[in-house]
């Protein structure tokens, strides 16, 4: 077997073939990196490894259930051999003096990073068009944006280049792109993975999310990653679950909730067709379906843009050109902050950090901020009471479209609402998954399953019944 | 007109005080990070991802600081809240690395304490109001006159904790402030919280301060004042103030919302810089950070751990009929009084224990500038020697002479005396001797004494003394004296 | 409550952004388009909502230990000297000395 024929192996079966000898990690790595060089035009990483660094980190690489697996991550996660400049120019060229937990993670599984991926400056974004290193493209239709705003990674695996990528979510950010690029997307439960060394854009929404070309490659790429970490205060210290031992359960005894909500009158008719195929089939394996639903959710645009901009305004103050980072040239401290901020953040960027700024600023904060708060907790609830009435996971389309064409969505507010299916999981902190459920005129679409809290095992099993059942089918 | 100029400008106002202490707490590292607390380390020596803010750190609790808050909560009757929260306070400073500060805002860690500054006001105790104690982290350090043009700035100390104690606005004069603040930092000794030393840092006040008409119930506009580096510093820096607020509404005018800071040297207030865009820091939970839960059992735990408070203190050595001195000599520090009761343990006699501690033993801590416990002398030899004194075997004077030698030797008191020939001679052969020589050699003094003239006893006495060499036992040598007179 | 361009100015410099004249407007409309979406949270009623309390906040022993740096501060700092990070003096500080940064 070629090493490029390994690469298109599972990610748990490429692995076993390394750790067999039926090829070698450095050549399969470097197979990785060729797929990566064939797919230029995609602009999907911002730093690539050299080939070099790939063949000695895949030789030392520990024999770890990823080992010698090529995988990329997004620019926002912290790495020391490779740059981590979140798409910005205000980040370009820095790396990092320490690495994040989940790399960290990583290369003790064995995982071999290939490059950082593109996505929309800071995560601020849907479409990947935010990037001060250019937009990525949707290698299923160059002319449309592969989602955002881990578009760089979620392009990565759809192109072949890898079986696993990381990436992020605030809102959205890895479910999206996976829907829009024909992949499984994953959003583990806030707490469940550290985000020590992921670049903060709104601390209480954000997650390191995982990208798999099949549910398997994402249930392992969770597992390495997942865990406790004292590093992080908002980590919890559960035990982490088996994932992958959900695959081949029957789904006998599985309550799938589908919540009306999600099923609006203005949902495109194709896609609710699909969403609607895959329910029926989730029944013929035996889940039993529930129509529930969750009265708070067309609150979640506004809570999210209220709430994720203030906590951005706060979080991107660090970049100030004093400690590192490009520092613009000035004589008076003021006009530095201001000279290297403006010239460092993009629009979208600047936008969010004045919108964020001015609802925690004084007399707005209780209007906004603390509104938002409260009815966040509306939200929460909402999902907790599904949780608790005996549904297991819900079952939803995860974007209310497929993919875009570049410049479609130029007004702020409509890029917004292409997060409404995907925004409500990561104010509520539950876990979230999204994974191919068939093509609409050409263009794949997404389902996404949400369970409660720390429940991913659940969430994986109907995702595993679902793929198998569904076939090739479900991207033809 | 000129003359009303020159009379008291503060006449019929009131003024009015509120204090903000920041104390920095004795922690082996910073609030949110590992990174060691050590002061003079060089610059931006103890910092790592955390405290320099680079992309990606997170902050997480130190146990100890949270430990050492309860116990200043507990040590000042505070109310501890069961859940408070950590909130961002949003500015740009070249020492604030985050661009925020981690603090905590709406929810403290303890409210409502109150604190006896030990002044009577009309008979009653003055008690001020504290408002709350909450946790945060410090700043780092802007040197502004290092460089050319720029500002140097040193991140060690980004990330210490602090506790911020903020009184109500009750004290009425710069006596009852400096009181609030010694009382404050005695407590916070006896805490063993923090080194409170406001050269280094590790204490800082901000005084609130504004003026009123005597008698006007609403408050009025109160400026802030920085910058002071001693109590007495805050003192005058409260006088100044008052009296500059004074003036101005004197003059008709209205007093500005300001900050102010206190130049010691020349002793004036002069108007802060102004921190451009500072005004509204934009508070907000902190989301890095869950809510701290304190439960009942923890707080039990930290209470039992409390050590003994300066009142408690007081009452017990009232009680051994000290006088009021000793008592508050006693008290002053947290050290000196389980040097005193260590002592005291050994040697019954509390009166005279509290006249060494305080005498001799404090001016060698004093001039040394060294810690009670650090001092080579063991409480067992000054009990020792204070025994010598006691049964007459050395005279006071020759046990200082003794003291001294204790500091130095690691002799008992007692082989030190015979070691010096200080041990007081008593026997009646060679008292006599030296009282009948005495007695030849004045014979004037011995005969008008002999008369009667029993004043010149001192006299007589000093004299014996003086020829042996200080060794006689002044108490016989009178009682000898004595017997002369009248046989 | 619609956000007007001294609004969008005074917050820009909080955030220390410059803020061209020609982009005021733009920005403007936009936050108001947005703030606009946002009203609908004014009909919420949320008397009952509680606090969320999903976590408690985990606290870390007091042993001197971090995470270490790969590179040295002054390999990455923009302007370091003598160990110091240098910045351009406020031009408001006329005067000299330390001061300390906790407001």
């Amino acid at each position: 077997m070629t090493a490029q024929d390994v690469l298109d192996l599972s990610a748990a079966q490429t692995a076993r073939t390394i750790a067999d000898r039926g090829a070698s990690a450095a050549d399969v790595v470097t197979a990785s990196l060729a797929r990566v060089a064939a797919n230029a035009a995609l602009n999907a990483f911002v730093t690539v490894a050299s080939e070099a660094d790939v063949r000695v980190a895949a030789d030392v690489a520990p024999q770890g259930i990823l080992h010698g697996v090529p995988v990329a991550v997004k620019d926002n996660i912290a790495t020391t051999t490779l740059s981590t400049s979140c798409g910005s120019r205000i980040l370009a060229g820095w790396v990092s003096p320490y690495e994040a937990t989940a790399v960290s993670k990583l290369r003790a599984a064995g995982a071999v990073i290939i490059g950082k991926t593109n996505m929309d400056e800071f995560a601020m974004g849907s479409s990947t068009e935010n990037s001060a290193f250019g937009p990525t493209r949707n290698p299923l239709d160059h002319s449309r944006v592969p989602g955002g705003s881990s578009g760089g990674s979620a392009a990565a695996v759809a192109s072949g280049a890898c079986r696993i990528a990381y990436g992020s979510e605030t809102g959205g950010s890895v479910r999206q792109p996976a829907a829009f690029c024909g992949i499984v997307g994953v959003k583990p439960t806030y707490g469940r993975v550290s985000r020590f060394g992921l670049v903060a854009f709104a601390s209480s929404l954000d997650h390191i999310g995982v990208f798999g070309r099949s549910v398997d490659d994402a249930a392992v790429g969770l597992q390495v990653i997942a865990g406790h970490d004292p590093q992080d205060a908002t980590a919890v210290d559960v035990p982490v679950g088996d994932y992958r031992a959900a695959a081949g359960r029957p789904l006998t005894g599985l309550v799938v909730g589908v919540p009306t909500e999600y099923y609006p009158a203005s949902l495109d008719a194709k896609i609710r067709a699909k969403c609607d195929r895959a329910i029926d089939v989730l029944r013929q394996l035996g889940a039993e379906i529930r129509t529930v639903s969750l009265p708070h959710t067309d609150l979640a645009i506004p809570v999210y843009y209220i709430l994720a901009p203030a906590e951005a305004s706060s979080n991107l103050a660090r970049f100030d050109g004093v400690r590192y980072g490009p520092r613009a040239a000035a004589d008076d401290l003021s006009d530095m902050y201001e000279r290297t901020r403006s010239e460092g953040f993009g629009p979208e960027v600047t936008r969010r950090i004045i919108l964020g700024t001015y609802v925690l600023s004084q007399g707005h904060y209780d209007a906004y901020y603390l509104k938002a708060m409260l009815v966040r907790e509306r939200i929460t609830q909402d999902f907790a009471n599904v949780f608790a009435s005996g549904v297991h996971v819900l079952f939803t389309p995860t974007t209310p479209s497929p993919a875009f064409t570049f410049g479609a969505r130029s007004d702020p507010l409509d890029m917004y609402l292409s997060d409404i299916f995907t925004a409500t999981a990561n104010l509520a902190g539950v876990p979230a998954m999204s994974q191919p459920i068939g093509l609409v005129d050409g263009m794949p679409v997404g389902g996404q399953l949400l369970a409660a809290h720390f429940r991913e095992a659940d969430m994986f099993c109907a995702a595993y019944a679902l793929e198998h059942a569904l076939g090739p089918e479900a991207l033809a | 007109m000129s003359t009303a100029m020159e009379t008291d400008v503060t006449a019929g106002f009131e003024m009015v005080v509120g204090l903000e202490v920041h104390v920095q707490l004795k922690t082996q590292t910073k609030a949110f990070c590992g990174c060691s607390t050590n002061f003079g380390a060089p610059p931006n020596q103890n910092t790592c991802p955390v405290c320099l803010a680079l992309p990606g750190a997170l902050p997480v609790l130190n146990a100890r600081a949270v430990e050492l808050a309860l116990r200043v909560a507990l040590g000042f009757g505070f109310t501890v809240n069961a859940r408070s929260i950590f909130a961002r306070k949003n500015y740009f400073y070249p020492d604030l690395p985050k661009g925020y500060q981690i603090s905590q805002h709406d929810t403290p860690i303890a409210e409502h304490g109150r604190l006896d500054i030990g002044l009577l006001i009309n008979g009653e105790p003055r008690v001020i109001g504290i408002t709350r104690a909450h946790m945060e982290e410090d700043a780092g350090k802007s040197i502004h006159d290092r460089y050319e043009s720029a500002t140097a700035v040193d991140l060690n100390r980004s990330g210490v904790p602090l506790v911020e104690i903020v009184s109500e606005p009750e004290m009425r004069s710069p006596e009852e402030a400096g009181a609030y603040l010694r009382t404050l930092k005695q407590i916070l000794l006896y805490l063993d919280i923090s080194d409170c030393n406001m050269e280094e840092g590790s204490l800082r006040v901000d005084a609130n301060v504004s003026a009123r008409p005597f008698g006007q119930v609403r408050l009025g506009t109160k400026c802030e004042v920085k910058n002071m580096n001693s109590f007495s510093g805050v003192e005058r820096a409260l006088a100044a103030e008052f009296r500059r607020q004074c003036g101005v509404l004197v003059a008709g005018g209205s007093v500005q919302q300001q900050t102010l800071l206190w130049d010691g040297a020349k002793g004036e207030i002069r108007p802060a810089r102004s921190k451009e865009g500072s005004s509204d820091y934009r508070y907000f939970p902190e989301p890095d950070l869950p809510p701290l839960l304190i439960s009942d059992a923890e707080l039990a735990r930290v209470r039992e751990t409390l050590p003994e408070l300066p009142a408690a203190r007081r009452a017990r050595y009232a009680a051994m009929k000290l006088s009021e001195y000793d008592v508050q000599e006693l008290t002053a520090d947290p050290a000196t009084g389980p040097f005193f009761e260590a002592v005291l343990a050994l040697h019954a006699d509390a009166k005279s224990v509290a006249n060494w501690v305080n005498g001799e033993v404090r001016a060698v801590v004093n001039e040394r500038d060294t810690a009670w416990d650090a001092m080579s002398l063991e409480p067992a030899r000054l009990a020792a020697l204070i025994d010598l004194v006691r049964d007459g075997v050395v005279s006071s004077s020759a046990a200082k002479k003794i003291f001294a030698q204790l500091l130095v030797s690691t002799d008992t008191p007692r082989a030190i005396a015979e070691r010096d020939g200080l041990v007081q001679v008593r026997d009646d052969n060679a008292l006599a001797g030296w009282v009948d020589e005495v007695l030849a050699e004045h014979p004037v003094e011995a005969a008008r004494y002999a008369a009667g003239e029993k004043k010149l006893v001192g006299l007589l006495v000093g004299l014996v003394m003086k020829k042996s060499q200080g060794r006689a036992d002044p108490k016989l040598v009178n009682q000898l004296l004595s017997s002369r007179a009248t046989g | 409550m619609a956000v007007s361009d001294a609004d969008v100015l005074h917050v820009a410099a909080l955030a220390r952004l410059a803020m061209p004249a020609d982009r005021v407007p733009a920005l403007v409309r936009e936050l108001n388009g947005i703030l606009d979406h946002m009203a609908v949270l004014e009909t919420v009623d949320v008397t009952s909502v509680g606090d969320d309390a999903r976590t408690a906040m985990p606290r870390r022993d007091d042993i001197v230990g971090s995470v270490p740096l790969a590179r040295p501060l002054a390999q990455f700092a923009p302007s370091p000297r003598d160990g110091f990070l240098l910045v351009p003096r406020l031009s408001t500080h006329s005067q000299l000395g330390a001061t300390e940064g906790d407001e």
